[in-house]
């Protein structure tokens, strides 16, 4: 019965079917599981309580939210093919009780002293959801809106980002009321709060699954018609699965890309408050303030950019915009790196717009991969591609922090412990380019038989 | 094979629980970017 309910044939969208529904049922998935970047609000009461005088605390208190982005690329990779089998709803649904009962693990986990389920209720169970959640609505959207796919999957991964934004402050002042910071932190406090957390998630999340709905066969916007679809050299009309994706070049370059652009703009972000203070250490009196508002700002940016951005790629196309993203980004690099702290509005608007890079980035992918491997198994596909994501976690923070600290302790001071690190940036960016540049239509061989019928990339039936 | 279109429906425009699902997601969405936005200033000296 409840797998029935399940079944990516009993959410096929009646006649009138709304297809503006779809994005805030896709939304409620993104944005409730963005709250893993702002997973930082737990490690002080985490540490002031169950983790007080542990020397590791600060590595311990850093495992759920590492383990969990790991877990993400890793499930979305491993669950993908299941994602596009089995439909949204499954995928919601099944991403809504991960992340939620890994928030309701870990509150068990602080009531009994035992951190060990922390960091599986929220690292490992929770990180399931998040990779499965985080590629739930991306075929379903690209199918409902052939005519304007960069712009749905942007509005979807804005959500991501606007996640963070929601749960940084709710968070804080839910630790603050349940007692689990201030001057006698309380355990049960921090326990409370993960309790409330998985179950207004699992409330949030449900909008998702009970709203979202699949396209019928051969479905097509109103007064809209597949000739209108924008051509290109790189839009397939054909279709191509995910286990043959993974074995063609164009998977591969676009991999590379998607890591090179994610790791320069984690470069900066990673890194903002301490970037900014090393800067501009006259920024008046409240230097630290000054720096918060920097972070802010970078946030916002890679928000937006992920909506503005992926929307004028469905104008410019694909390829156009991940040279704006590449070129421009490495650019703008270089401005920084050549300006240092002679300009602070130069500087931010510069780090600004290479944080909507990285934003765009992200949410330009799902409609890039839909262009050269059509929709069969587009989130099969982008499944795997997040990979990338997980390979440039780690790379982005790994060179600045090293690099940084190097410089450091060589006494730099100001801009200058920030050079070489810029300039790496700059090569992998332009290397990231000449990948873009490479990507070419994927070969027919690669194809699925055209012989099945199917709805094409533009929602059109193959012949 | 015929097409189905949109037009077949009965409705145009988004339905009233559009509007809800909107608001059900707009809300908090609005609640998080206020208290992003509210740190700006500072970075003006603000």
């Amino acid at each position: 019965m409840a797998a029935g309910f399940l079944q990516r044939e009993r959410i096929i969208a009646p006649p009138g079917w709304s297809r503006w529904l779809i994005p805030p049922a896709a939304l409620s998935i993104h944005l409730a599981i963005g709250q893993a970047y702002a997973w930082s609000v737990f490690k002080n009461p985490l540490t002031a309580t169950m983790l007080e005088g542990n020397p590791a605390a600060g590595t311990l208190t850093a495992l759920p939210f590492t383990l969990g982005i790991v877990m993400l690329g890793v499930s979305a990779a491993v669950f993908g093919t299941a994602v596009d089998r089995n439909g949204p709803r499954w995928a919601m649904f099944i991403a809504t009780v991960c992340f939620s009962t890994g928030f309701l693990v870990s509150a068990l986990g602080v009531t009994l002293n035992q951190y060990w389920m922390v960091i599986v209720g929220y690292g490992f169970i929770g990180g399931i959801g998040l990779g499965i959640g985080y590629i739930s609505p991306v075929s379903t959207l690209i199918k409902w809106f052939p005519d304007r796919p960069g712009m749905a999957t942007g509005l979807a991964i804005m959500g991501f980002g606007g996640g963070a934004l929601i749960a940084s402050p709710w968070s804080a002042s839910m630790l603050s009321a349940f007692g689990a910071t201030g001057d006698d932190p309380q355990a049960s406090g921090v326990a409370l709060s993960f309790l409330v957390h998985g179950i207004a998630y699992a409330v949030f999340m449900s909008v998702g699954w009970l709203l979202v709905r699949v396209p019928p066969d051969g479905w097509r916007p109103e007064g809209w018609h597949p000739s209108e679809a924008k051509t290109g050299s790189l839009i397939t009309t054909a279709n191509v699965s995910a286990n043959n994706a993974i074995r063609t070049p164009q998977f591969w370059l676009l991999w590379v890309v998607l890591c090179l652009n994610v790791t320069a703009g984690i470069g900066i972000l990673e890194r903002a408050s301490p970037i900014f203070q090393d800067y501009f250490p006259d920024a008046g009196t409240q230097v630290a303030a000054a720096a918060a508002g920097f972070v802010a700002i970078l946030s916002l940016a890679n928000m937006l950019g992920r909506f503005a951005w992926s929307s004028t790629s469905d104008i410019i196309g694909r390829k156009n915009i991940y040279r704006v993203y590449l070129g421009v980004g490495a650019l703008l690099y270089l401005l920084i790196t050549l300006l240092g702290n002679a300009n602070q509005a130069l500087f931010i608007i510069a780090a600004m717009l290479i944080l909507s890079f990285y934003g765009g980035g992200f949410a330009t992918v799902p409609a890039y991969l839909r262009d050269l491997f059509g929709t069969y198994q587009v989130g099969a596909i982008h499944g795997r591609l997040l990979t990338a994501w997980s390979t440039a976690g780690v790379l982005g923070p790994v060179i600045v922090n090293a690099i940084a600290d190097a410089q450091i302790a060589a006494g730099v001071e100001g801009p200058g412990r920030y050079t070489v690190a810029f300039w790496i940036m700059i090569g992998l960016l332009v290397v990231g380019f000449v990948c873009n540049e490479l990507i070419r239509p994927v070969d027919e061989r690669y194809h699925e038989p055209a012989s099945q019928d199917a709805v094409d990339t533009t929602g059109a039936k193959r012949a | 094979m015929s097409t189905q279109s949109a037009a077949d429906g009965t409705r145009t425009g988004p339905p009233p629980v559009a509007w809800l699902a909107w608001a059900w997601v707009v809300i908090p969405f609005l609640y998080g970017l206020y208290q992003l936005v509210i740190k700006i200033p500072a970075l003006f000296g603000g």
